[in-house]
């Protein structure tokens, strides 16, 4: 796994950073020289990270492509970075819709274009430095750095409401953080003063201090999640945001929250993390049900794409807080599914509008006589967010719902009822605007072109290959995952016996 | 009789400064160009800055004591004095204020600032507070003929010498009780004769004074009408060097002299630090003035400093002053920002400013991000390394009420952010760029990059 002969990680954190720097020297007239700039960045970070994809060492939950430099000795923080199965597959998924975040705003982003890129690159960055970070320390930079370009994403290049947008996200994942920074601080005290989070995940922690970590933790994760009650940010952000705004929030800037109850509460707070896994999973459905009941209610197409990632994003935290290898496999499968899935539904929907200039359903109507080609591929990406089997929702929701159902038969049903009202919602919608009359305000228009196609391509391809071979992908993080599992079953109580059992029997059918 | 003549060492720094001081008072009647004073007020910094690893020492029997504290204290006020001047420059002139004494004032209330953080003396601490309250006054008056600022003026000096009286209230009750106003004996005395209400009173009388002085709430009153009519520079000067000083009084004055109540007035200081950032992150959200919102902002920073006297502990108290110096940095590069733009008061000045002047923007917008305490900014690492000593000392829930508090002041840091960048331009926003309030703008805002890029230049 070592020998490449540089820190692919580093690379892959500062080169879109230091993009975004070079980006903001470049002259601002100079708009295409800006764009193809702004796309090189992005294709060869994306290129530069396949070798995790290729070189990525499957047999151990040992953290691989590791660095380690000291940073501020007096503080006992270091700069140190390293993935495992779990981390891995966002990294890549976050250099690939940057990717496509750069090829869809080529034309719709008109004013401040340097800005923009140079904040989008920021993002990837941060974004990727939160992935990596293997220091709490370096890990809260990144986490809280990233809220500035983002902030600028959505309240500069927003929609109308932007500002309100931008502020409202900001305030909501600002407090959940300072919150988070406070538990931080008491688990460097109580771990010998180091940030080292190998180290932490090899304490064990007195179970009051657990419980109350895990609040302080969960405060931050399920802001960004965003997890039933403290979702109401995310519709209006993912609304007002630019297409490449949206992408990235709903691809990877809310995979951040699970990420953090994998790779944080579940590890360092596993009895409290036991405790609390009824409450998380009731949460967990309600968001479902009632993200996807509210979907039901939207006129706004973006807005409606914004509350089925809510009612999504319970599956990835259902499937995480059941405990067990299906779950949490699926989990992080979904997340991955749900980042191409609804990122592509955000670029269509983007591609949309830059033609007709309207998020309204009413605006639409026979869409698929007019553009027949982009209209294929919005088929397609419907099918997979309701879950269609050989599409790749199907196989993360499944997964999850074996996960649930083994923990808790109630919220299995529930959760189960979710699909449901998402295959009502997105045939709905699908209907609307594609089928029916042809609306007069969308006559004459051309359909997709070639840089667009290939923007979705990829995703086309991602999509039906988690959905027919998504052992790819579940290879990656089988033994990271089974790690974590036995991590917390092994922490205090016996009572996991049952669900270890019937564990092995569903992964082997998917495979 | 033959008076021995102390040791003059420990005291050089200061007798430099006000020296220097004096001479520029009378150069100002020869001297046509005002730019050559301010130049030699630097220069007198450089060699105060120079002087002062060679003083340390105690003279006048105890009550005056030059130490590493106090040297940390006396970098502060330099780089205070400074980047005031730097920023004063041009500005002073455009003010239609242009007076030699502006400078040579602005050094006299360094001297006492200085004369402050190395007091062992009751009376030698009040003698420097007062040195330094005096010039701060003249100086929030400056502007003559503005009427605001001669408010700003009048208000300062009327509260300012109730806190004065306050002040000498409670040192004369220590004296009372303890027969001595030297801050060590007064530890010893109160450590074997223990506590007694009287004791109590006068601490509470301290306290009230200091809290004026770092603009603690409920004795904040004064600040945002005084931060708003002065003019900016002197704004910049006030919220820092009076505040720093304030501080470096109160560690002397509380764990030393004070040291057996530590228990009653860590219980007074909790309750004012809730109320300050409240009161102070509360009342900001409202204004329509950003040196008033700044005011409030200075005010709510007054409270999370009180958490590092609170905490009691080495770290603690390292934090504190830690703290102080990034604050220091991000909060007078705000206002020189507010300086370069003619009109740059009212928030709604700063609509797109972004349009018309995307770098300086981009510099406020770090300044901003730094106030809230967002990383890879200083304000972070200040906030981190101030709350990390409370928790390590006990204190978390009332770091959970700090943090609460610092994401609220988000609300109103964002608005300056959200009026750059996302506002429209309405009219041209012409700036006043010259190379010293320049200088003083790159020196700010690298310092607050890298301290928060490379927390080690701080932790040590």
């Amino acid at each position: 796994m070592e020998g490449l002969g540089y820190p692919i990680l580093s690379t892959l954190i500062f080169l879109p950073i230091a993009g975004a720097i070079a980006i903001l020297l470049i002259k601002r007239t100079a708009e295409t020289f800006i764009k193809w700039t702004a796309f090189l960045i992005s294709v060869i970070t994306f290129i530069l990270s396949l070798p995790l994809f290729i070189g990525f060492d499957k047999t151990t939950s040992e953290m691989q492509f590791t660095e380690t430099h000291e940073w501020v000795p007096d503080w006992g923080i270091r700069y140190a970075l390293g993935v495992d199965g779990i981390s891995v597959l966002f990294v890549l998924l976050t250099t690939l819709l940057t990717v496509l975040c750069v090829t869809v705003s080529w034309n719709s982003i008109k004013e401040k274009i340097k800005e923009f890129y140079a904040a989008l690159f920021l993002i990837e960055g941060a974004i990727i430095g939160v992935f990596s970070s293997l220091d709490l320390f370096l890990f809260y930079i990144f986490w809280e750095a990233m809220l500035i370009p983002m902030f600028l994403l959505i309240g500069v290049w927003g929609g109308p409401n932007r500002v309100y947008a931008a502020i409202k996200f900001f305030l909501y994942t600002l407090v959940g953080s300072l919150l988070m920074l406070v538990g931080i601080i008491v688990l460097y005290l109580n771990t010998g003063k180091t940030f080292d989070m190998l180290q932490m995940m090899a304490m064990n922690y007195p179970y009051a201090m657990q419980l109350m970590l895990f609040w302080a933790f969960f405060a931050a994760f399920a802001v960004k999640v965003p997890m039933f009650p403290v979702h109401t940010w995310l519709p209006d952000a993912h609304t007002e945001a630019p297409t490449a705004g949206s992408v990235i929030l709903a691809g990877v800037l809310i995979k951040m929250g699970a990420y953090g109850f994998l790779r944080f509460s579940l590890p360092l707070f596993p009895e409290a993390a036991k405790d609390m896994a009824p409450v998380m999973m009731i949460l967990s459905v309600i968001a479902i049900i009632y993200g996807g009941i509210i979907c039901l209610a939207q006129t706004d197409l973006k807005r409606l794409i914004a509350y089925s990632s809510v009612s999504h994003m319970g599956f990835v935290t259902l499937g995480i807080f059941a405990l067990n290898t299906q779950g949490i496999q699926g989990g992080i499968l979904q997340m991955i599914s749900h980042g191409v899935v609804t990122g592509a539904l955000f670029l269509c929907i983007g591609m949309l509008y830059d033609k007709t200039h309207s998020r309204q359903i009413g605006d639409y109507g026979g869409v698929a006589t007019v553009l027949p080609i982009y209209a294929a591929f919005f088929m397609v990406f419907t099918l997979a967010a309701i879950g269609l089997p050989g599409t790749s929702g199907f196989v993360g929701e499944f997964l999850v719902l074996i996960g649930g159902f083994t923990a808790w038969k109630l919220m299995g049903v529930l959760a189960a009822t979710g699909i449901i009202i998402g295959a009502a919602y997105m045939l709905w919608l699908y209907q609307k605007v594609f089928f029916m009359d042809v609306n007069p305000k969308i006559e004459g228009h051309k359909d997709i072109n070639i840089r667009e196609i290939m923007t979705l391509l990829p995703l086309i391809v991602l999509v039906i290959w988690i959905g027919v071979y998504p052992n790819t992908f579940l290879s990656f993080m089988d033994v990271s995952v089974q790690n974590l599992i036995d991590r917390v079953n092994t922490a205090g109580m016996v009572e996991i016996e049952t669900t270890q059992e019937v564990t092995e029997m569903p992964t082997e059918v998917i495979k | 009789m033959i008076v021995p003549i102390p040791d003059l060492t420990p005291v050089t720094p200061e007798i430099i400064m006000t020296v220097s001081a004096m001479v520029l008072l009378m150069l100002e009647l020869i001297v046509k160009n005002k730019s050559i004073i301010a130049f030699l007020g630097i220069a007198t910094a450089g060699a105060v800055f120079y002087v002062i690893p060679m003083s340390y020492g105690e003279t006048f029997g105890g009550m005056f004591i030059s130490d590493e504290f106090s040297a940390y204290f006396k970098f502060i006020f330099l780089i205070n004095l400074v980047l005031t001047i730097l920023i004063s420059l041009k500005y002073i002139q455009r003010q239609k204020s242009n007076y030699g004494e502006y400078y040579s004032i602005l050094l006299f209330a360094t001297a006492g600032m200085m004369i402050m953080a190395s007091a062992g003396d009751l009376i030698v601490l009040y003698l420097g507070l007062e040195l330094m309250a005096l010039s701060t006054y003249i100086l929030a008056g400056i502007k003559r003929h503005d009427i605001k600022s001669n408010e700003a003026a009048i208000k300062y000096f009327l509260l300012g010498a109730f806190s004065s009286a306050l002040l000498l209230y409670g040192i004369s009750l220590i004296y009372g009780l303890t027969t001595t106003t030297n801050i060590y004996k007064i530890g010893e005395y109160l450590g074997e004769a223990g506590a007694s209400p009287a004791v109590l009173l006068s601490m509470a009388l301290i306290i009230a004074a200091f809290s004026f002085k770092i603009a603690a709430a409920p004795f904040h009153m004064w600040a945002p009408d005084v931060y708003q009519g002065a003019p900016t520079s002197i704004t910049a000067f006030m919220s820092v060097g009076p505040k720093a000083a304030g501080f470096a009084v109160i560690v002397r004055v509380f764990y030393v002299a004070f040291a057996e109540v530590q228990a009653d007035w860590t219980a007074i200081l909790i309750g004012i630090a809730i109320l300050t950032m409240a009161v102070g992150n509360i009342m900001a959200i409202a204004q329509t003035n950003i040196k008033r919102m700044l005011a409030y902002s200075s005010i709510a920073h007054a409270g999370y400093m009180l958490l590092g006297i609170i905490a009691g502990t080495q770290a603690a108290v390292e934090a504190m002053m830690v703290y102080i110096l990034i604050y220091a940095f991000m909060n007078i590069g705000a206002f020189a920002i507010i300086i370069l733009l003619e009109r740059g008061d009212e928030l709604k000045d700063y609509e797109g400013l972004a349009k018309a002047h995307p770098l300086i923007a981009a510099i406020m917008l770090v300044f901003m991000f730094s106030l809230i305490g967002i990383p890879p900014t200083a304000g972070f690492i200040g906030k981190f390394y101030l709350f990390k000593a409370a928790v390590d000392a006990g204190y978390t829930w009332l770091v959970v009420i700090a943090v609460i508090f610092s994401a609220i002041s988000a609300y109103y840091y964002l608005r300056v952010v959200m009026n750059m960048y996302m506002k429209e331009l309405k009219e041209e926003a012409p700036i006043y760029l010259t190379p010293s309030l320049g200088l003083a703008i790159l020196i700010t805002v690298l310092m607050v990059i890298i301290i928060g890029v490379m927390p080690s230049t701080v932790s040590g």
